[in-house]
């Protein structure tokens, strides 16, 4: 049985209008992506303590083409975020709250650890299933990891519609539409609910979470989710692991600049244009 | 004892940085150039909550906490000084005073509107002839026919010109105590009030982005219904607004300081002589550590007298230190910050020589570094 099979029986029935559309955000907490990450060269995973932890910058993406839909649509629409990473970052998911979700899933467990890419994407998969959606919005990327691989993944596993790169998004009579970004342009794509769409930051400006937003934060839930209530098929965490991180190395060293020295502005960019043409940058 | 901040205030404390950061900060030196009031960040302001803040929900604040509220303030002067006096003056001068003292209708009335930032409030003390010396208030109110007909000028009178304030609250001599003394009460003063002008904004060594005018009352009449809290006890109430007032300007001025430290220490970390940056050379990593050490130094204070004030204990004697030190501190640290910067930093592209020029504000507004320690003197008996 492949995790495709587990069960589909999570799927919402959409009753006509959008009124109601379930929105699943799904977010990572990562570092403060201008801190110094260490990598523990024993465990070969990231430092998380004496880290802040923030929601990784792409996801508030995801989380704004959340409520922006959400505020679109009206109605019972909700917007929850689901999460998952070590205890000690649970809080972190109260910005999501403060921005405007309705609520929170966080699901952590010392057998999550040593997920790889598979694992991760298969376990936030069977939370997903456990949670029930219309629409998983999701981040393109994130600011540690950076495989960009999960959206992809996700929808395979969940055996939904995906969208990538979303510039925008709408809901209309049970299906989604969005404008796909391409590198030259943008293709406009549509399929049916219950959909995944990972979006992208022309998605538009994550809010900022009101001080209403904080101090009401507090009220609204974060509901823990464990490894037993994802009941499984496959191994997850570092057991289930199918890829292994065998060495890393920090990026080469900057080649030392060069300086050019010329008599006059005009002959300095005329070098400094040749190198570049050279080295066909213009 | 517990130093930690707790999760509403690390919160609020992070939006609030990350909002200056990336909306005012990028426009502080353009409007300091063109004295243009920040229309569109007090708009932005009054979305995120800021403009009423510490204030009940019921009156439509954010119901948020004095350390919450020093923090914020903090964090927009870290940015720019004129957007944090426009709101730390709305708040803490403008609006606290209906909070305090207001009836429950005057709250509806004025208090819900301007705690939505619908509306911005003055608070005029000072006059041209009276300003530590505010009890020497020259402008009278006499009630007649039910209307209170108000004589006098008031000078320097923050957030009282723009187009969205609503009015400003005066002192006035309503008449004689029984010790011959001039009976001083608070006015409401709307903006319509026939009789009631305001001059052109004053051209200002700092704050230029902040609006502040000279306001005259010729005849100026407005309702008795106006009177703010008791007659006769304005000048109690007013000393007690500032009491608070004062944990805002302290972390105003904490805030111009670390925004100043900021600048000084990139720069310092960048600028190159003798073959090295200039934060290798111990004169200047002296001069940083002095600035952090003194700016964490005031910002205990503040948030000891914002704690005190959260709980409900004695708070004016802190907060007068508070407000006093951070003053200080903010000249050194600001004249330091340009120091590092050299020649630079006399040049009006770079930050700091406007954070030199809003600086000595700090130690004028609301009670002068003299007046501080004349406060402080008589509070500890002497
Ligand atoms: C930009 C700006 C915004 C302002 N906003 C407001 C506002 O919104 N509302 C408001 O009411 N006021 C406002 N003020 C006024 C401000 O609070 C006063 O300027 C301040 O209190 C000092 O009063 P003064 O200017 O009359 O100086 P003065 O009182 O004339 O003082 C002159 C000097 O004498 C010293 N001095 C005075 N008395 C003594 C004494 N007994 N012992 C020792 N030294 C003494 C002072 O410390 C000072 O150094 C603002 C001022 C400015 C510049």
């Amino acid at each position: 049985m492949n995790l495709r099979e587990a069960g589909l029986g999570f799927l919402r029935v959409l009753g006509g209008p959008e009124a109601n559309v379930k929105i699943v955000v799904t977010v990572k907490l990562v570092p403060e992506p201008s801190s110094e990450k260490k990598i523990d060269s024993g465990t070969k995973r990231l430092v998380r303590t004496g880290v802040e932890t923030v929601i990784n910058p792409y996801d508030e993406y995801a989380i704004e083409a959340a409520l922006a839909l959400k505020e679109k649509l009206g109605g019972d629409t909700t917007v929850t975020v689901f999460a998952m990473g070590p205890e000690n970052t649970k809080e972190t998911l109260r910005k999501a709250l403060a921005m405007g979700a309705d609520d929170a899933v966080f699901l952590s467990d010392a057998g999550l650890e040593g997920s790889d890419v598979w694992g991760t994407a298969s376990a936030l998969a069977l939370g997903l299933k456990k949670v029930g959606f219309d629409l998983v919005i999701c981040g393109g990327l994130s600011d540690d990891g950076s495989s960009g691989a999960v959206p992809g993944e996700l929808t395979e596993y969940l055996g939904v519609p995906g969208i990538t790169n979303a510039r925008s998004l709408d809901v209309v009579d049970g299906k989604v539409h969005a404008q796909r970004e391409t590198d030259n342009g943008y293709q406009v794509v549509s399929g049916p609910l219950p959909a995944l769409v990972s979006v992208t930051m022309a998605i538009g400006e994550p809010r900022y979470a009101s001080l209403k937003g904080i101090m009401g934060a507090k009220k609204k839930t974060i509901a823990p989710l464990a490894i037993a209530d994802l009941a499984s098929p496959l191994a997850l965490g570092s057991a289930g692991a199918k890829t292994r991180l065998l060495d890393f190395a920090p990026p080469a060293p900057r080649q030392k600049a060069q300086v050019v020295d010329a008599p006059d502005g005009a002959t300095g960019a005329k070098i400094i244009f040749d190198f570049l043409k050279e080295k066909r940058l213009v | 004892m517990n130093f930690d901040l707790n999760d509403d205030q690390k919160a609020i404390q992070a939006l609030a940085r990350e909002f200056a950061q990336a909306e005012v900060k990028p426009r502080a030196e353009q409007m300091d150039r063109d004295e243009a009031f920040p229309y569109d960040l007090v708009a932005k302001m009054t979305e995120l909550g800021f403009m009423g803040l510490p204030f009940p929900e019921k009156y439509g604040g954010a119901g948020a906490d004095t350390v919450s509220y020093a923090l914020t303030v903090m964090e927009i002067a870290r940015a720019d000084a004129s957007t944090a006096i426009t709101m730390a003056a709305h708040v803490s001068l403008g609006a606290t005073p209906f909070y305090l003292f207001g009836t429950e209708e005057q709250k509806q009335k004025y208090l819900v509107p301007l705690a939505a930032g619908k509306m911005l409030w003055g608070f005029g003390l000072t006059e041209p002839n009276a300003g530590s010396d505010a009890g020497n208030t020259q402008t009278r109110a006499q009630l007649r026919d039910g209307k209170w007909v108000i004589n006098g000028t008031k000078a320097f009178i923050t957030n009282s010109g723009t187009d969205l304030t609503g009015g400003t609250t005066i002192t006035a001599a309503t008449g004689k105590r029984a010790d011959g003394k001039p009976e001083i009460s608070n006015i409401i003063v709307p903006q319509n009030a026939p009789g009631f002008t305001r001059s052109k904004k004053y051209k200002k060594m700092g704050w230029r982005a902040s609006d502040t005018r000279e306001l005259a009352f010729v005849d100026c009449e407005v309702p008795e219904e106006n009177l703010l809290g008791e007659r006769g006890n304005g000048l109690k109430q007013f000393l007690q607004v500032l009491d608070g007032g004062r944990i805002s300007v302290a972390a105003l001025s904490i805030g111009l300081a670390l925004g100043a430290y900021d600048e000084a220490l990139a720069y310092a970390k960048e600028r190159q002589a003798f073959g090295k940056p200039i934060s290798k050379f111990q004169a200047i990593q002296f001069k940083l550590v002095d600035m952090l050490g003194e700016i964490e130094h005031a910002k205990l204070m503040i948030l000891k007298a914002a704690w005190e004030k959260d709980n409900g204990r004695d708070f004016a004697q802190t907060a007068s230190f508070a407000k006093l030190y951070a003053a200080e501190v903010s000249r050194r640290v600001v004249n330091e910050a340009v120091q590092i910067h050299g020649g630079y930093g006399f040049m009006d592209e770079y930050p700091v020589s406007r954070m030199y020029r809003d600086q000595k504000i700090n130690e004028i507004g609301e009670g002068t570094n003299e007046v501080q320690r004349l406060v402080l003197a008589r509070m500890m008996g002497l």
